[in-house]
């Protein structure tokens, strides 16, 4: 039995989750704080990964990052390439994951009560302690649910990994693309046997953060 | 004065104008809802950045547009209680009180401090409860011993009694009112209650329209308003314009009548306002006759209304509260008003400059 797509797949959806949580994170505090003009216009941007189809997205990232283009071909010289890497599964996971991210931060950090940010400085702590101590707990309901769907999102990315990366078995397979391969070939028990693997681990995953939630409510 | 601030703020088309000083006392800031008082205490604070001016508390410059100075929140020195007290949600009222005593001193002096304040404040044996557990007395009184923790030079009070219920509101009044006087320090009230501010301040500052007027003794203001502004804000009901008509008499015309009055006059009197408390019944000075209009009662006293006999059309009826038991039994003929009683108003005009231009220096500070 060979388990590498669910390695490859879960380490790909870890990593762009934790690359998306931080810049997610970070773009919707400054974007909820921009006049709204420019808000509206990052807003379009930093979200039509979620609006456009995946292949598109993969698309758009070949024409940066394939090997013949200027930045993919730069980054070859210096050893680092995305295309038919199982690390550029991680760049195409997080591209299309990094909206859900976002927006829904964004959304907890705009009804964030401002006021206890001014009492935290009046009272002389440093903004980084009101940013982690105060206004992430205060929002976390919003930033774990963005996380979990991020975290789900990178880990069922089909269109945008397979243009990127391929389906290489042992080198860039995942779950998704997995699937795709053993159908095409008529391997109807290998592609029902990742199938269902992938609902036993969206169900684990969706089972935890309901838990969580409950126990928060119980805490408080 | 400990804390002097001139600035001047534009939002929009509102213009927020502040002149103020204030001592080791409880000053207040007057006025309607949406007229700049949370604006003022916020760039007080820091957390908003005035156009240009100036603001200075026990001789540190807090803000300056001129020289470039503006310090942070952070920096100031100033404590703010919020008008919903802005108690962490997610901490105990430990780690709440806590959060203002931070880098001050060792961790046992931090617990001595944090003990302390319990006491002070009331909140032993709720060391460990979450605001959401809280009644809104002990909320406030945990939002109060967190900003005391940090000993603040200045306090700075956003309508800290709105967010309670009204049985609350003035046994908690007296309480805190005690509390700041055992504080010594400057406290700079806002509130949009005549009463709060009669209760709670030495000195009140009426604020109109993002403008600041004179701060004076809270008695002698609520005395002698003023200004029409002043005079509505501290609840005085019947206003009328007037003219000058001697050094010791004002026409109104809306009234049909010509007021004596024991104040002199200045030429520029605009209008003059009298408080409903003050009527007499079949009075010999300033009576002039009168027809009933209607009444209201209320828990303990009656409002009567009345219109003077040749009074204007469509202007206001006049309001006359009296005690209940003095109501009279058939409505008087006439009704008299002592000319003491007879508030002269005059133009609005704003706070007297705290730094006279030009000699904006070190000297005199």
């Amino acid at each position: 039995m060979d388990w590498y797509p669910l390695y490859n797949s879960l380490r790909i959806a870890a990593i762009s989750c934790v690359l998306v949580f931080f810049t997610g994170i970070f773009f919707a505090y400054y974007a909820s704080r921009l006049p709204r003009l420019v808000k509206g216009i990052l807003d379009v941007v930093l979200t039509l990964p979620m609006v456009l189809p995946p292949t598109v997205c993969g698309y758009f990232l070949l024409l940066v990052f394939g090997m013949r283009r200027p930045v993919g071909a730069f980054l070859a010289q210096h050893g680092i390439r995305f295309v038919m890497t199982w690390y550029g599964g991680i760049l195409a996971a997080s591209v299309v994951a990094f909206p859900l991210m976002y927006r829904t931060a964004r959304g907890a950090f705009e009804s964030f009560d401002e006021t206890l940010a001014y009492a935290g400085q009046t009272l002389g702590l440093s903004n980084t302690y009101i940013f982690w101590r105060i206004r992430m707990p205060a929002c976390r309901q919003g930033i774990l649910a963005g996380t979990v769907l991020a975290f789900a999102r990178a880990l069922g990315e089909y269109g945008a990994t397979s243009m990127l990366i391929g389906y290489t078995p042992g080198r860039t397979a995942t779950i998704s693309t997995t699937v795709y391969q053993l159908w095409r070939i008529n391997d109807e028990a290998g592609a029902m046997f990742w199938v269902l693997v992938n609902l036993a681990i969206s169900t684990v995953v969706l089972l935890t953060v309901n838990m969580l939630e409950t126990r928060q409510k119980h805490m408080r | 004065m400990n804390l002097r601030a001139d600035f001047h703020k534009k939002l929009g088309d509102f213009n927020l104008d502040v002149r103020l000083e204030a001592g080791e006392e409880i000053t207040s800031i007057l006025g309607a809802s949406g007229c700049g008082k949370s604006m003022t205490l916020k760039c007080i604070a820091g957390i908003e950045k005035p156009d240009r001016g100036y603001i200075e508390l026990n001789g540190r410059v807090l803000f300056d547009s001129e020289r470039k100075i503006d310090l942070p929140p952070q920096k100031r020195g100033v404590g703010y209680l919020f008008q919903n007290y802005a108690l962490f949600p997610d901490m105990t009222v430990r780690k709440n009180i806590l959060c203002g005593a931070k880098g001050s001193g060792s961790r046992m002096e931090k617990e001595e401090k944090l003990r302390r304040m319990l006491h002070l404040f009331r909140l032993e044996g709720l060391e460990d409860h979450k605001p959401s557990q809280l009644s809104g007395g002990q909320q406030q009184r945990t939002a109060l011993a967190r900003i005391m923790i940090s000993e603040p030079e200045l306090l700075l009070l956003d309508e800290p009694f709105s967010a309670l219920d009204a049985h609350l509101r003035d046994a908690l009044k007296i309480e805190v009112k005690e509390l700041l006087r055992g504080y010594g320090k400057t406290v700079l009230m806002v509130t949009h209650s005549r009463d709060e501010a009669y209760n709670m301040s030495d000195r009140v500052g009426v604020m109109h329209d993002g403008t600041l007027l004179a701060v004076r003794p809270v008695k002698e203001l609520f005395a002698d308003p003023g200004t029409v502004q002043a005079a509505v804000i501290t609840g005085c009901k019947n206003i009328a314009n007037a003219k000058w008509a001697g050094p010791h008499e004002a026409l109104v015309p809306e009234w049909g009548i010509t007021l004596q009055t024991a104040q002199e006059l200045r030429r520029d009197l605009t209008a003059v306002g009298i408080r409903a408390h003050y009527f007499r019944p079949g009075g010999t000075q300033n009576a002039f006759p009168v027809v009933f209009a209607g009444e209201m009662e209320e828990p303990f006293e009656m409002i009567q209304q009345f219109r003077y006999v040749g009074q204007a059309e469509g202007s206001a009826n006049i309001w006359w509260r009296l005690a209940k038991e003095k109501r009279p039994q058939q409505f008087p003929a006439t009704i008299g008003i002592a000319p003491v009683n007879v508030l002269p108003l005059y133009e609005a005009q704003p706070a007297d400059a705290v730094f006279p231009h030009g000699t904006e220096s070190e000297e005199g500070r």
